[in-house]
């Protein structure tokens, strides 16, 4: 029997549902709370055979994954694609490195580079992110250059030196949804479309799920996108635009519980069967 | 399961299958708990702000 190591902080209501679905599939699940561990490679004991990293903080779920794969266990995601995702700007790198559509971007430090690059972008409007971060906080949609200033004098100001990486997007007319594709090895399990009549669509933000058809079109771009961070499990956000699918973000610690309902697929019963596959391949 | 919020003194029902670690919230004041124990002595404590590297 083969025996899964979740890594997890707080349990969500994705968590809950992995749990179900190992235990429909007969595998022994290890629960491993990061925050409650020793991680001292002269000392831990490994139990189980693949790691699932589940951590809702990055930073620490980035610090077990290393530890475990020093330790030679396969985790799902893997480092690369970990470092890869949780990057704003390296997944831009990423994607563009290897021809995969997304929005212009960049990345500066300077009010004064920051108005050179909106420039470069096509000018205002223009998003302004944290590179690090989710839940769509702290995105700012800049409409003009008194904004800017603001946006950017508070940063500097207020701001942890992450805080003063200012990485820039061009912005990307919705039509009132964008879609997130659930990714696996690969292949696209399944897509929710996200409607807002805000800009920001997350659904951690208030946007609502329906499910979106897989189109051929669609399957592509994911594949490259996935090949182009390191494969694994993937939720991807893409826009849809008048030259075609673009890419997004890609995040690598998915949350999934209120999409299974509207797609009708076991988002956590495919990710439980990836981790059994990789566990086999060992 | 039952056991009291830390913050209202309000009865907390913890449902078949509640894992330790999962947040929950009050039914009376509405505070986010983390469910700290679970089985003869189950305890629900206050849950963690949100951090900034928080997130999928």
């Amino acid at each position: 029997m083969i025996t899964l190591g979740l890594l997890h902080s707080t349990i969500r209501g994705d968590e809950k549902l992995l749990l179900q679905a190992a235990k429909s599939r007969d595998v022994e699940v290890e629960l491993i709370d990061i925050r409650t561990q020793l991680f001292n490679p002269d000392t831990y004991k490994v139990n189980f055979d693949v790691a699932l990293e589940r951590s809702i903080s990055t930073v620490k779920g980035n610090y077990a994954i290393r530890f475990l794969e020093a330790l030679n266990i396969p985790v799902v995601n893997s480092s690369e694609v970990a470092t890869i995702c949780e990057d704003k700007f390296l997944t831009s790198l990423a994607l563009t490195t290897n021809n995969v559509p997304t929005p212009r971007f960049a990345m500066v430090f300077t009010l004064q580079q920051a108005i050179e690059a909106i420039e470069q972008l096509g000018g205002f409007p223009i998003i302004l992110k944290p590179s690090l971060g989710s839940w769509g906080r702290l995105l700012s949609k800049i409409n003009d250059i008194d904004a800017l200033e603001t946006v950017i004098e508070h940063k500097d100001v207020l701001g942890g030196p992450q805080q003063k990486a200012f990485y820039l997007q061009q912005f990307v007319d919705k039509p009132g949804r964008d879609i997130r594709a659930f990714v696996i090895d690969g292949e696209v399990i399944c897509a929710i479309y996200r409607h807002s009549p805000h800009w920001i669509t997350n659904t951690a933000r208030g946007g609502k799920a329906s499910n979106c058809p897989v189109t051929n079109e669609l399957s592509e771009i994911c594949r490259q996108a996935s090949h182009a961070v390191g494969g694994g499990i993937l939720a991807m956000d893409v826009f849809e635009t008048d030259n075609g699918f673009s890419i997004n973000e890609i995040n690598h610690t998915m949350e999934f519980k209120n999409s299974e309902e509207p797609t009708g697929v076991s988002i956590s019963g495919a990710i439980v069967d990836y981790c059994i596959q990789v566990a086999k391949k060992r | 399961m039952q056991t009291t919020c830390p913050t209202c003194d309000a009865a907390v029902v913890l449902p078949e299958g509640t894992e330790v670690s999962e947040i929950i919230s009050c039914s009376e004041c509405q505070t986010r708990l983390v469910v700290e124990a679970v089985g003869e002595n189950p305890r629900v404590g206050v849950a963690p702000a949100i951090e900034e590297d928080w997130g999928e």
